[in-house]
Order: C-alpha cells, then sequence, then structure tokens
C-alpha cells in the first residue's frame, strides 16, 4: 500500500478519534515514525478536529485552569497579586478621620490594626518578591503604593493622636449644606491638616480656598487654594498655618484664588472651640 | 518535536508544559464535554476533572498507543459519560437532549466570537446528515469503529470512507489542507 493510499483509507481519521484497536494504533505510530507526509496529515486532521470540537464550547476555558491548579496546589508559578487594599486612601481615612473624632480612643485601636495589617500585608508581598525575582510590574507598583500610603497613614495618625492637636469641625454653609470638612490644627508645627472629604467635587476653573479668621473684628487671611483637589486620593492636605486662627473657613473661587472670600461661595465653615 | 517535548516534560510534572498543553487542547475538551452533558456549570467541573486526571495520570500515556489529544479527549468523553450517569446528574437532568453537537454550534451565540466560527457553522450547515452522525459517534462520543458500524449499520469501510470524506469537507472549510 502506498502512503497515499494509505491516508485515502481513513484509518488516519480513526486513529485520531481513538477508534482503533491498540494493535492498529501502534502500527498507526509505526508509520508514523517511517513517513512524515503520514504524520503530516495525522496533524492537519488533528487540527481540524480540535477546531470543531472547539466550537462546541459553551464558554471561555481559560478560568477554568485556575481551578484546576488550585486543586493540584500548583499556584506557584503564576505570582498572585496579593489584595492590598485598593482605596486606603479615600476609604480608610473617610472612616478613620471621622471615627477618630468620635471615639478617639476606639478609633486609635482600629487605626493601629490597619497599620498592621498594611505592614504584614507588605511583608508578605516581598516575601513574595524575593521568592520569585519575576517581573512583575503590577506587584512592585502596588508595594510602592503601599508603601507611600504607610509612611503618609504614620505621619496623619501621629497628628490625629497627638494632643495638642486641635481638631476643628467645620460644617456645611448655606450654598452647599450637606458639605462638611474637618480642620486638625498643630499649633507646635504651625501647620493645619485639612480633610475635606466631605466637599464635592469643584466645577471647572474653580477651586477651594481655605481662610483663617478672626472673630472680632471679623479678618479673614488666606491660607491659600486647593489646586490639587481632584487628583488628591485621601482629600487630606497639610497646609501651613501660622496665624492666631479663631475659626475656618473654605469658600469656592475662581483659579488662582481670591483676595477676600466671596461670601455667597462659603461651603464649609467652624469655630475653634477653645484657645488654650 | 515540540509537542512531544511539551508531552515529555508534562510528565515530569512541569506546569509550564502542563498549562501550554491546556491552552492547546482546553477549548477542544470543554467542547466534547458541553456536548455530552449539556450544562455549563456540570461541563466545568467535569473540565476540572478531567485535567486533574490527566495531571495524575500522565505518566500512563505512551505515545506508541496514539496521539496526546486522543488520549486526552479520552479521559474527557469519559469523565462526562460518567458525570451523566451519576445519581445527581440524573436527578437534575431528568432527560437529556438527544441532539448532536451541531445544535450546539447552530444555536450557538459564542460562536460568533471564535476564530473558526464562520467556516464551522457554514460547514455544519452544508454537512449531510450522514457526516453529522458518523462525527458525532466517533469524535464527539469516542465509539470505536466497530460499535460506530453497529450503530449505524453499514461496514466499517463505509464508516472509513466515509468519515474521511466528511473531514475532508470540514479541512476545506477550514483551510487544513
Amino acid at each position: 500500500m502506498t502512503n497515499k493510499e494509505y491516508i485515502e483509507s481513513g484509518i488516519l481519521e480513526l486513529y485520531v478519534a481513538g477508534a482503533l484497536s491498540e494493535e492498529e494504533n501502534e502500527a498507526v505510530y509505526q508509520k508514523l515514525l517511517e513517513n512524515p507526509d503520514i504524520l503530516d496529515e495525522v496533524l492537519k486532521i488533528e487540527a481540524a478536529i480540535i477546531k470543531l470540537t472547539a466550537a462546541a464550547r459553551p464558554s471561555d476555558s481559560k478560568h477554568i485552569f485556575t481551578a484546576v491548579k488550585e486543586a493540584l496546589g500548583l499556584s506557584k508559578t503564576e505570582p498572585k497579586v496579593i489584595p492590598l487594599p485598593g482605596k486606603p486612601k479615600t476609604n480608610w481615612f473617610a472612616y478613620t478621620g471621622w471615627a477618630a473624632s468620635v471615639l478617639l480612643a476606639g478609633g486609635l485601636i482600629w487605626l493601629l490594626n490597619q497599620n498592621s495589617a498594611l505592614q504584614s500585608e507588605i511583608n508578605t508581598v516581598e516575601t513574595e518578591i524575593n521568592k520569585q525575582l519575576i517581573d512583575n510590574q503590577l506587584l512592585e507598583e502596588q508595594i510602592s503604593r503601599a508603601n507611600a500610603s504607610l509612611e503618609e497613614a504614620n505621619k496623619l495618625l501621629s497628628v490625629i493622636r497627638d494632643k495638642d492637636i486641635i481638631a476643628v469641625p467645620l460644617a456645611g454653609q448655606a450654598v452647599y449644606p450637606e458639605a462638611y470638612a474637618k480642620v486638625y490644627w498643630d499649633k507646635k508645627t504651625n501647620n493645619i491638616y485639612l480633610d475635606a472629604q466631605g466637599l464635592p467635587e469643584p466645577p471647572r476653573g474653580k477651586v477651594y480656598q481655605v481662610w483663617s479668621l478672626t472673630l472680632s473684628p471679623l479678618t479673614p487671611t488666606s491660607l491659600g487654594t486647593i489646586d490639587n483637589f481632584a487628583t488628591d486620593d485621601n482629600k487630606v492636605f497639610t497646609i501651613s498655618n501660622a496665624n492666631a486662627s479663631e475659626a475656618f473657613g473654605i469658600t469656592l473661587e475662581p483659579a488662582g484664588g481670591s483676595e477676600t472670600p466671596t461670601m455667597e461661595q462659603l461651603y464649609t465653615l467652624g469655630a475653634v472651640a477653645s484657645t488654650p | 518535536m515540540q509537542l512531544e517535548l511539551l508531552v515529555s516534560k508534562f510528565q515530569n510534572k512541569d506546569e509550564k508544559a502542563f498549562e501550554a498543553l491546556y491552552n492547546m487542547y482546553s477549548d477542544s475538551m470543554h467542547g466534547v464535554i458541553y456536548n455530552i452533558v449539556r450544562d455549563h456549570d456540570i461541563a466545568e467541573e467535569v473540565m476540572q476533572d478531567v485535567f486533574i486526571k490527566a495531571w495524575h495520570n500522565a505518566s500512563s500515556y505512551s505515545s506508541k498507543k496514539g496521539r496526546f489529544f486522543t488520549w486526552l479527549i479520552n479521559i474527557a468523553r469519559n469523565a462526562a459519560i460518567d458525570k451523566t450517569r451519576s445519581k445527581t446528574f440524573k436527578n437534575s437532568k431528568k432527560n437529556l437532549h438527544a441532539d448532536f453537537f451541531v445544535d450546539i454550534l447552530e444555536n450557538h451565540e459564542n460562536l460568533n466570537s471564535q476564530t473558526d466560527a464562520i467556516g464551522i457553522k457554514k460547514f455544519v450547515k452544508k454537512l449531510a446528515k450522514k457526516c453529522i452522525e458518523v462525527i458525532e459517534l466517533l469524535y464527539f462520543k469516542g465509539y470505536t469503529q466497530k460499535e460506530a458500524s453497529e450503530t449505524l449499520e453499514m461496514p466499517i469501510g463505509t464508516i472509513k470512507t466515509r468519515n474521511r470524506n466528511c473531514i475532508n469537507e470540514l479541512r476545506n472549510m477550514l483551510d487544513v489542507t
């Protein structure tokens, strides 16, 4: 039998289907080893069958492999992306900032827990990297973000914990009653930390301007504009303030800021409770 | 040959090779399994079983016995058929469709996103019933030539040539000539 006749007989199609007996399979295998054109024919038949059967699949098959590897305990090959807190800055601070002001002690414990959790997650990530040393840009990016956010968290935590810090809640005003903000005033360093989470995003071409006020007579002093409001993740801004402030206010001003506050656009206002 | 190397690495528990083979054959196995069980979730379950089994029993494969693809598709069909015989399956699916694979292809929205979909859909539309039957039995159901010959009540020689002609049509459609 010539190779052509052999191919035309249809035995190779049955071979790929697995419809032959064991002896027939071995005979075909011997032929394949000796005749490249027969092997080539088998490869083509196989390719066509693979495509035909694949077309009957109900959905994508890729994700099933993850479950297979997990079941076999093989997950190591693909470096697992450790779910670092995706938005630690935003949620974390929205929570802690306000929780701390209400229940400072409880809040602090919570903060510390969060910190150690974050720290231990970073440790895990670092260990993972040492183990893998595979190019994993995503992971590195996450680590640097986590580190940065941890550093920032620690700094802000130390501010909130400091007994000499004066907390000044700023309440929403007529133009936007739902607005709120909070100032943490560190008199030693002449800094205020403004938590502006509760302010809406300023419209295009406008910025928030922060004012220090003395009450009698009412004298506003600009502490500057918040130009990066939209891009700042945690909406906590550090602003230097060497004034003997009796109150703080935030107004919406045209980009660049104004000389004096536009009182119709006063978003939040709050008086310093007691001046030590 | 690359495939042989991959398979032998896979037999030595190389995970990368395993993944490469999975990517080569998983869609095909998925199609075969789904054609038998006709249920998305159960098909995924069986898929997992099949590849877990393949990993554990890798050493039982030998190229002398046949193609690696053939070895794998055998595991897949058997696992799927076993599933349809299980009690839980029988309880949940009182009556299995007697449909052929072509029904999946014809009613398949997912097909549109697949590379060879158009060709295969055309192929199926054109396909004579005699081709559908023989392909269903030999490739999707794993009948031996003898079983196929008995089921279709025709001599083994006829099965062989008919199947050869049908697969040729498919190959023309897919440009695998």
